[in-house]
C-alpha cells in the first residue's frame, strides 16, 4: 500500500475522468474500450473499499481542493453516509458495465463509446457528491450529473428520445437552478457557511420561519429525489438503454437526490432543529402523498420500464420521508433504504432490459408465461420484488422496519399507515407480473426452449440479486454505517467488521 | 493607442497581421496597467503636459484597468480569427478599409475607458461609434446597410443627449474634468439644469447600451454585420457603456446624487428585470441564431443593470463580474457563429441540422457557451450568477432574486433550441461536405471557452479585480 487515502480519495473522482480518455482512444476497439472501463471500475472500487476500510480505523480522511469563491472551497471528506452512498455506486457500476457489455452489443446500440464516456463521467460526479465536503462542492457535482447524464438518456437520438430528455433536464435544471441554488445561496447567506456538520450550521435561534422557507427550497430544489409534484422526469428518463435506467435512475442519479436530502437534513439542518420546523409536518405528508400516489399510478402501468419508474419515485418518497422524520431511526431507515432498494431496483431493471433484448418485450401484458422461456430471469425478478415490498429473506426488510420504527417514535400514524399501505401495493403491482410469467399464459405457445438474455447480463442479474439476499442475512456493515450517521465514534467502537485490531483508532484526531 | 497607419498597408495579409500585433501589444499594456493599478493605485497620465483641470488627462483606476483589460484582450482574440472569416465575407479591396476601422473603434473604446475627461469620452463615443456603423455596414447582407442606418439614428440621438448633458454640465461647473466635476458637483446640485443634465447623459447611455426599452438597434446591427465585427461588439461595445453608467453615476454624480433625488433605484431595478423577460422570450422565438443571442445580450444586460442598481459593494462586484464573463461568453459564441458562418454561409437555426457531426468542435464550443449563459457551475455565468444573487438577497429582495433565477431557465429554453436543432436533427441534404472550421478559427474560439471554464474555477483574478473596482467606486463617492 503505498497511496495515501487523501489520495485514493482523490483519484476515486477523478480515475473516471481519465478513464474517458481511454475510452476514446480505444473507442475503435470495443473489447478494448469495455475492458478499459471494466478495469476503470474495478480499481475504483478497490479504492472505495480501502477508503472504508480507513473509515473504519477512524481516520479523518479530507482533501481541500481550492477556493472557487472567496469562503467557498471544493472540498472532500469522508463521513459514513457518503462512504454509504460511495461504496454502492462503486460497486454497482463494474456490474452494470458487464450488464451493458451484453445489453448494448446484443441489442446493436450506436455510439457506444459516447455512452461509456458519459457512464464514467456520471460516476465521477456520483463520487464528488458522495464525499463532498460541503453544499457547494455537493450542489456542482449534482449539476455535473444532470448534464453528463442528459446524453445517456437521449442516446437512441430518436424524436421519443429528444421529448424525453427535454422533459429531463427541463424539470432537473429548473428545480435546481430555481430552488436548490436559491437555497444554497439563502443557506449561505443566513448561516454563513456551507460545511456540512453534524448538527447543522444553522443558528440555535435562527429564525424558524426562514428556515422552513429554506427547507421547502431545498426539498423541491433537490429535484433529483422525485417529490412529487417534481417526479415526472424520472418516466421521462426511461427512454434511456436500460443500462442507463439501471444504474443512473435507480442508483446514481435519484439516490444522489435522496442522498443530498439526508446529508441536508442531517447535516445542514440537523435533526433538532429540523423537528421543530413549521413546514416538516407539511412536507412529510407531502412525501407520504408522493409514496401513495406513485404506487398508485404505478399500477396502472402497462409498460414494464414505466412501472418500474413509478415504483422509484414511490420509494423514493420512504427515504425522503425517513429523514424528515428527524429521528435517528428515520435517519438510519433512510440510508438503509438508499442501499436495499438499490439493490432490489437495479435487479429489475437489468430484468427488464433482459426481457427486452431476449424477448423483446416491453409490455406487461405480454409477458405471461415467460418464466419458462427465461426462468432465471424471473426468478431474479421475484427476489428482488420481495426486497422492493420488504419482507424476508430480503434486505429491504431491515430498512422499512427501521422506517416504521421512526413514525411510531414520532407517533406519525397516519405516515405509518402510509408507509403498510403502500408495501400492499407494492405487492399489487410488482408480484402478479413474476407470478404470471410461471403460472399463466399458454402453455404450448412458449415451447421453444429457454432462451435467456446473453451472459454477462445474466451474470449480472445474479450478483445483484444475490446482493438482495446478502444484506438480508448479513445487514451488519449496512447497519454500522447507518448508526454511524448520527454518531461517528460508533463505527470504530463496533469492531465487528473491522479486519483491523482497534488500536489503530488512535490516529483519529 | 490609435493606428491609422494601416491605410499605408495595402496588401489585406499585412493589415491583419499588424492589427493584430497592435491588438496585442494594447492588451499586454493593459495587462500591466492593471497589475500596477493593483498594486499601487490610481495612475495619472496628463496628455500634452497640462495640468489636470485644463488638459486632458487620462486616469486609471481599477474600473478603467479592469475594462481595458477586458476589450483589448477580447480584440486580440477575434482578431486572430478575422483574417479567415473576413476573406470569405467582405471583398478583397475592403480589407484595408476593414482593419483601419476596427483598429479605430478599438482604439476608441479604450479611449472612452481610459480617459478621465468628459468631453473626451464623448470625442471618443463618436469615434467609435462612427466606425461601428461603418463595420456593420461592411456585412454581406444588404439588410447591414438598413441595421446600420438604424444604429447610426439611435446612436447620434444618443450621442446628441450625452453631449447636451456634459455641455449643461460644463455651464454649471466651468469643468470637464471628471474627478473636478465630481467635486464641484454637490456645490450646484440642487439645481434643475443639474438634473436635467443627468436626465440626459443617463438616458443617452442607455441609449448606447441598449437597455430594454431602447434596445431596438442593437439586435439586426448584430446580426447583419460581419460574423468578426458582431464578435467583437457583443464582447465589448455594452461593456463600455456600462463602465460609463458607472462612471457617471458613481464617479461624476456621486451616489447620493444618483439615488436618493431620483427614483432610479426602482426605475432600474423594474427595467432589468423586464428586460431580462422580453428580451430572453424574445430570443426564444428568433429563427436566426445571431439575432437570438442578441436579444440574448439584451438579457444579460439586465442583468447587469439589476445588479447595478442594487447601489451595494456586492451589486456592483457581480455587475463588473458579469461585464468581464458575459464577454467571455458572448465573445465565445460569436466567434462560434463566424465559424458557422464561414463553413455554411448562414447562422439560420435551421441550417444547423445535423452541424453536431459534422463541425463537433464548433458545436461543442457553442455549447459550453450555453451552459455558461445558463450559468452552471464550473463555468463563469454560474459565479456571476452566484453573486449577483446573493447581492439581491442582503438588499432583502427576494422576490428579485426569484426572478432572476426564472430568468435564467428562459436561457435554458433557447439554448436547447440549438443543441436539438444540431444534435437530433438530421442533416440537410447536400450538406455532406460541410467540415470542421480551419484552425484559425478553432483556436480562439476554445480559448474563449476554456477561458469560460478556467475563469468559471480559479475566480481569483475576476472577483478580486471586480471586487476591488466597487469597493473603490463606493469609497470615492460615500
Amino acid at each position: 500500500m503505498t497511496l495515501s487515502l487523501e489520495t485514493m480519495l482523490q483519484l476515486s473522482i477523478i480515475l473516471p475522468l481519465l478513464a474517458t480518455m481511454g475510452i476514446l482512444a480505444t473507442g475503435r476497439n470495443p473489447n478494448l474500450r469495455e475492458g478499459v472501463t471494466l478495469a476503470t471500475a474495478f480499481l475504483l472500487l478497490y479504492f472505495v473499499i480501502s477508503l472504508y476500510h480507513g473509515l473504519q480505523q477512524g481516520e479523518s480522511i479530507s482533501v481541500h481542493w481550492w477556493e472557487l469563491l472567496p469562503g467557498l472551497n471544493i472540498s472532500f471528506s469522508i463521513e459514513p453516509l457518503g462512504m454509504l452512498f460511495a461504496l454502492i455506486a462503486s460497486f454497482l457500476w463494474p456490474v452494470t458495465t458487464i450488464y451493458a457489455i451484453g445489453y448494448m452489443r446484443s441489442h446493436e446500440e450506436q455510439n457506444q463509446t459516447r455512452f461509456y464516456i458519459c457512464f464514467a463521467v456520471a460516476i465521477s460526479s456520483v463520487m464528488g457528491i458522495a464525499f463532498a465536503d460541503n453544499l457547494f462542492t455537493l450542489f456542482i457535482f449534482y449539476e455535473v450529473l444532470t448534464l453528463s447524464t442528459y446524453p445517456l438518456v437521449t442516446h437512441a437520438g430518436t424524436e421519443d428520445a429528444k421529448k424525453g430528455g427535454r422533459i429531463y433536464l427541463g424539470i432537473l435544471i429548473s428545480t435546481s437552478i430555481l430552488f436548490f441554488l436559491l437555497a444554497v445561496i439563502s443557506t449561505w447567506f443566513v448561516a454563513g457557511t456551507l460545511d456540512f456538520k453534524l448538527g447543522g450550521i444553522f443558528d440555535s435561534n435562527v429564525n424558524k420561519t426562514v428556515a422552513g422557507a429554506i427547507l421547502v427550497l431545498f426539498i423541491f430544489g433537490i429535484g433529483k429525489a422525485a417529490i412529487m409534484p417534481f417526479h415526472r422526469w424520472l418516466p421521462a428518463a426511461m427512454v434511456a438503454p436500460t443500462p442507463v435506467s439501471a444504474l443512473l435512475h435507480a442508483v446514481a442519479v435519484v439516490k444522489a437526490g435522496v442522498f443530498t436530502v439526508l446529508k441536508v437534513c442531517v447535516f445542514i439542518f440537523g435533526i433538532d432543529l429540523l423537528a421543530v420546523l413549521p413546514s416538516t409536518q407539511f412536507l412529510l405528508y407531502l412525501a407520504g402523498a408522493s409514496i401513495l400516489l406513485a404506487s398508485l399510478v404505478a399500477m396502472r402501468q402497462d409498460n414494464l420500464k414505466a412501472r418500474l419508474a413509478y415504483s422509484t419515485v414511490s420509494q423514493l418518497g420512504y427515504i425522503t420521508l425517513g429523514a424528515l422524520l428527524a429521528t435517528s431511526a428515520g435517519v438510519m431507515g433512510s440510508s438503509m433504504h438508499i442501499a436495499t432498494h438499490a439493490f432490489g431496483k437495479i435487479t429489475l431493471f437489468f430484468c427488464a432490459g433482459a426481457i427486452l433484448v431476449a424477448a423483446h418485450k416491453s409490455k406487461i401484458s405480454e409477458m405471461r408465461g415467460l418464466g419458462r422461456q427465461m426462468p432465471i430471469t424471473m426468478a431474479a425478478f421475484f427476489i428482488a420484488s420481495l426486497s422492493i415490498i420488504g419482507v424476508p429473506p430480503t434486505g429491504g426488510t431491515w430498512s422499512k422496519w427501521y422506517l416504521l420504527m421512526g413514525t411510531i417514535e414520532t407517533e406519525q400514524f397516519i405516515l405509518m399507515s402510509i408507509l403498510m399501505l403502500s408495501s400492499l401495493l407494492n405487492i399489487a403491482y410488482l408480484l402478479p407480473i413474476p407470478f404470471h410469467a410461471f403460472f399463466s399464459g399458454d402453455k404450448s405457445s412458449s415451447s421453444n426452449g429457454i432462451q435467456e438474455a446473453p451472459l454477462a447480463s445474466l451474470i449480472a442479474i445474479c450478483i445483484t440479486t444475490t446482493g438482495c439476499l446478502i444484506l438480508f442475512i448479513y445487514p451488519q456493515p449496512l447497519y454500522d454505517l447507518s448508526k454511524a450517521i448520527l454518531d461517528t465514534s460508533l463505527l470504530t467502537n463496533s469492531g465487528l467488521t473491522s479486519p483491523e485490531p482497534a488500536n489503530l483508532g488512535i490516529t483519529n484526531g | 493607442m490609435a493606428a491609422p497607419l494601416c491605410l499605408f498597408l495595402t496588401r489585406p495579409r499585412l493589415v491583419w497581421l499588424f492589427a493584430l500585433i497592435v491588438s496585442a501589444l494594447a492588451f499586454l499594456f493593459s495587462s500591466i496597467l492593471l497589475e500596477q493599478v493593483m498594486t499601487s493605485g490610481t495612475i495619472i497620465y496628463e496628455l500634452g503636459g497640462w495640468d489636470a483641470p485644463w488638459g486632458i488627462e487620462y486616469r486609471i483606476d481599477q474600473l478603467n484597468a479592469f475594462l481595458l483589460l477586458i476589450i483589448s484582450a477580447i480584440s486580440t482574440i477575434v482578431l486572430f480569427a478575422a483574417d479567415t472569416s473576413i476573406r470569405k465575407e467582405i471583398p478583397e479591396d475592403k480589407h484595408t478599409h476593414f482593419y483601419t476601422l476596427y483598429l479605430l473603434s478599438l482604439a476608441a473604446m479604450l479611449g472612452i475607458v481610459a480617459t478621465g475627461d468628459a468631453f473626451n469620452i464623448f470625442v471618443f463615443l463618436e469615434i467609435s461609434s462612427l466606425s461601428a456603423y461603418a463595420l456593420i455596414a461592411l456585412g454581406k447582407d444588404r439588410r447591414a446597410l438598413w441595421a446600420s442606418y438604424q444604429y447610426l439614428i439611435m446612436g447620434t440621438i444618443g450621442a446628441t443627449f450625452i453631449l447636451i448633458g456634459i455641455g449643461l454640465m460644463y455651464q454649471m461647473t466651468g469643468t470637464l474634468n471628471i474627478d473636478d466635476l465630481s467635486r464641484r458637483l454637490p456645490e450646484v446640485a440642487q439645481t434643475r439644469t443639474v438634473f436635467t443634465a443627468f436626465a440626459f447623459v443617463i438616458v443617452g447611455i442607455c441609449l448606447k447600451l441598449a437597455m430594454f426599452p431602447l434596445h431596438l438597434w442593437l439586435p439586426n446591427s448584430y446580426a447583419y454585420a460581419p460574423s468578426i465585427v458582431s464578435a467583437f461588439f457583443a464582447a465589448t461595445a455594452t461593456k463600455v457603456a456600462i463602465y460609463l453608467l458607472i462612471r457617471f453615476t458613481f464617479s461624476v454624480f456621486g451616489l447620493s446624487f444618483s439615488f436618493t433625488h431620483l427614483p432610479l433605484q426602482l426605475l432600474f431595478v423594474t427595467l432589468g428585470l423586464v428586460g431580462i423577460f422580453v428580451a430572453s422570450t424574445a430570443a426564444i422565438y428568433q429563427s436566426n441564431v445571431k439575432h437570438l443571442f442578441a436579444y440574448s445580450s439584451i438579457a444579460q444586460i439586465g442583468y447587469m443593470i439589476v445588479g447595478f442598481s442594487l447601489t451595494s459593494v456586492a451589486g456592483l462586484t457581480a455587475t463588473l463580474l458579469h461585464v468581464f464573463n458575459h464577454a467571455l461568453m458572448k465573445g465565445a459564441l460569436f466567434l462560434a457563429l463566424a465559424a458557422v458562418m464561414y463553413r455554411i454561409g448562414s447562422t439560420q437555426l435551421s441550417q444547423f441540422q445535423g452541424l453536431g457531426r459534422q463541425m463537433p468542435l464548433t458545436m461543442a464550443a457553442i455549447v459550453v457557451g450555453g451552459l455558461s449563459l445558463i450559468g452552471v457551475p464550473l463555468t463563469v455565468g454560474f459565479v456571476s450568477k452566484w453573486y449577483l444573487v446573493l447581492a439581491v438577497l442582503e438588499n432583502g429582495w427576494w422576490p428579485v432574486a426569484v426572478l432572476i433565477l426564472l430568468g435564467s431557465l428562459l436561457a435554458v429554453v433557447y439554448v436547447w433550441r440549438i443543441v436539438e436543432t444540431a444534435y437530433f436533427k438530421p442533416a440537410l441534404a447536400g450538406s455532406e461536405t460541410i467540415k470542421e472550421a480551419p484552425l484559425t478559427f478553432l483556436i480562439p474560439i476554445w480559448t474563449l471557452v476554456l477561458a469560460n471554464i478556467y475563469f468559471g474555477i480559479d475566480t481569483r483574478l475576476s472577483v478580486q479585480v471586480a471586487q476591488a473596482a466597487a469597493q473603490s467606486l463606493f469609497g470615492v463617492s460615500p
